[in-house]
């Protein structure tokens, strides 16, 4: 197992994203934060909290998107959903889909058709923390990515919560 | 998390664990339920049949609306309107609509035991949509869902469940599931509409009277009285029936506090219930239905892991 981000790397990735989407959506102005369970929503939490503090923003919601009913995988095994709560409306917004780790890009192709299911958005946009670029599947990209790590098939990446606070993003092989 | 069994044949079949996972999973069905689009592809690659041997709309009906929610392709068989009607035996249906490649069969039949003997000869997933005078498991599991939504949690509740116990399914479902949940059951009626050792066999206390039963519940899940199921006078008339276990505005309103009315429908209004009670806002009844579409939505998907097979 190898740590790749302590949290306070993680804590200062997490800045420089919100800095990087705060100029190019000044405000958030007509935009919406959904997050992918489970790593994506703790992203995007811990980005709702960065971002108000940039823009100085009183509230502001994080849509949670789980992928559960529409997985590709899902005849396998079946898989006990997460909470799905989006309590906004995404229509005509820019949505910025949020998640921990792009790596093959059928998470995200499945987080497409769910947003879809509850309306017509303006733009999606997809930011992550990190991107495993050579083992794409899906012909999806990033627009605001932390890091690129550089890993092996079967290794796993993960966002997972760290001792005494926080969370790590670790490396495993398994 | 799976559940232990790859039928849903009873509910005394399943776990606390298995109940626990089909109720978190139905309420996120809920939510599918209230989306633009009510709707998840999860079963587009599964094909159902129904094989409903006795008159259903209700059960009928949410299954079939779970099963298009869930993108899976369906097949309805009526038993008045089939080749059982010239004397086809269950056994040869079955297997005959299987060679059509079918992975799941809901069934309903008045043969208690149907959906267990179907389980043991052929290959695809069997939910029971009700047995003879045995099991009901999706109305109890709806039942369950509808009072965890109302009240948070099912163990400690004090549910009674009221009328003709001796033919009812769901009356046996529902006590096998608050039991195995921990809740507290007292069953009432007119004493030859309640099975003689249901105290000792199914550990519920029984109760012949209406108002003590009422004044002590939180929930009361009013059942229907069978007519069609009576073939020896068990009480002398409906009138006599609703005098003592009738449930109407004036009993509820002289309780000491308000509870909770349930029925699993269809009503026989001014027997078991009044429309006054039915129609009021102590009712939850509509809210049982619609929950009952998320409960077999979730049966159903849970069930439909090929790895099972």
């Amino acid at each position: 197992m190898k740590t790749i981000l302590h949290n306070t790397d993680y804590l200062e990735a997490v800045v420089s994203l919100a800095g990087t989407l705060l100029m190019k959506h000044p405000g958030l102005e007509n935009t919406v934060l959904v997050g992918v369970q489970q790593g994506g929503v703790v992203l995007g939490w811990d980005l709702v909290r960065e971002i108000k503090k940039q823009a100085g923003l009183k509230e502001l919601e994080l849509g949670l998107l789980d992928i559960t009913f529409y997985r590709d995988d899902f005849r396998t095994s079946v898989l006990a959903p997460d909470r799905m709560n989006i309590p906004f409306s995404i229509e005509d917004k820019n949505v910025i889909l949020i998640d921990d780790v792009l790596y093959t890009g059928r998470t995200i192709k499945a987080a497409l058709d769910v947003l879809l299911d509850y309306g017509r958005p303006g733009r999606v946009e997809l930011l992550v923390l990190a991107d495993r670029k050579e083992h794409r599947q899906f012909p999806i990209q990033a627009d605001y990515v932390g890091l690129t790590v550089p890993t092996e098939k079967g290794q796993k990446l993960k966002l997972v919560a760290a001792e005494g606070g926080g969370h790590n993003l670790i490396l495993r092989d398994s | 998390m799976q559940l232990s069994t790859r039928h849903l044949l009873g509910i005394k079949e399943l776990t606390p664990d298995d109940i626990s996972l089909i109720l978190s999973t139905a309420e996120q069905f809920k939510e599918v339920l209230q989306r633009p689009v009510k709707k998840v592809p999860s079963l587009r690659d599964v094909t159902i049949v129904n094989l409903f041997y006795e008159n259903s709309t209700r059960t009928r009906f949410s299954f079939e609306l779970a099963q298009k929610r869930l993108s899976a392709d369906t097949l309805n068989f009526a038993a008045s309107s089939s080749s059982a009607a010239k004397g086809e035996t269950l056994l040869d249906t079955v297997n005959n609509i299987l060679s059509m490649k079918v992975d799941m069969v809901v069934i309903r039949h008045s043969a208690t035991g149907a959906p267990h003997f179907l389980a043991k000869h052929i290959p695809a997933a069997i939910i029971n949509a009700g047995d003879g005078i045995n099991e009901h498991p999706t109305q109890a599991l709806l039942d369950a869902f509808s009072i965890t939504e109302k009240f948070g949690s099912l163990k400690g509740r004090k549910v009674a469940i009221i009328g003709d116990i001796l033919h009812s399914r769901v009356a046996q479902s529902n006590i096998h599931l608050l039991k195995k949940m921990g809740a507290q059951v007292v069953v009432c009626g007119p004493p030859t509409l309640i099975p003689k050792h249901i105290q000792a066999a199914l550990n519920v206390t029984v109760s012949y009277d209406l108002k003590e039963t009422l004044e002590w519940c939180e929930v009361a899940n009013v059942l229907r009285i069978q007519l069609e199921r009576q073939n020896q006078v068990l009480f002398s008339s409906l009138r006599e029936y609703r005098l003592h276990y009738g449930i109407n505005r004036r009993l509820l309103d002289s309780l000491s506090k308000p509870i909770t009315v349930m029925h699993p429908g269809p009503i026989n209004r001014g027997v078991e219930l009044d429309s006054d009670v039915a129609d009021s806002h102590q009712s939850i009844i509509l809210q049982q239905v619609e929950n009952g579409v998320a409960v077999r939505m979730a049966a159903l998907y849970l069930l439909s892991n090929r790895n099972n097979a």
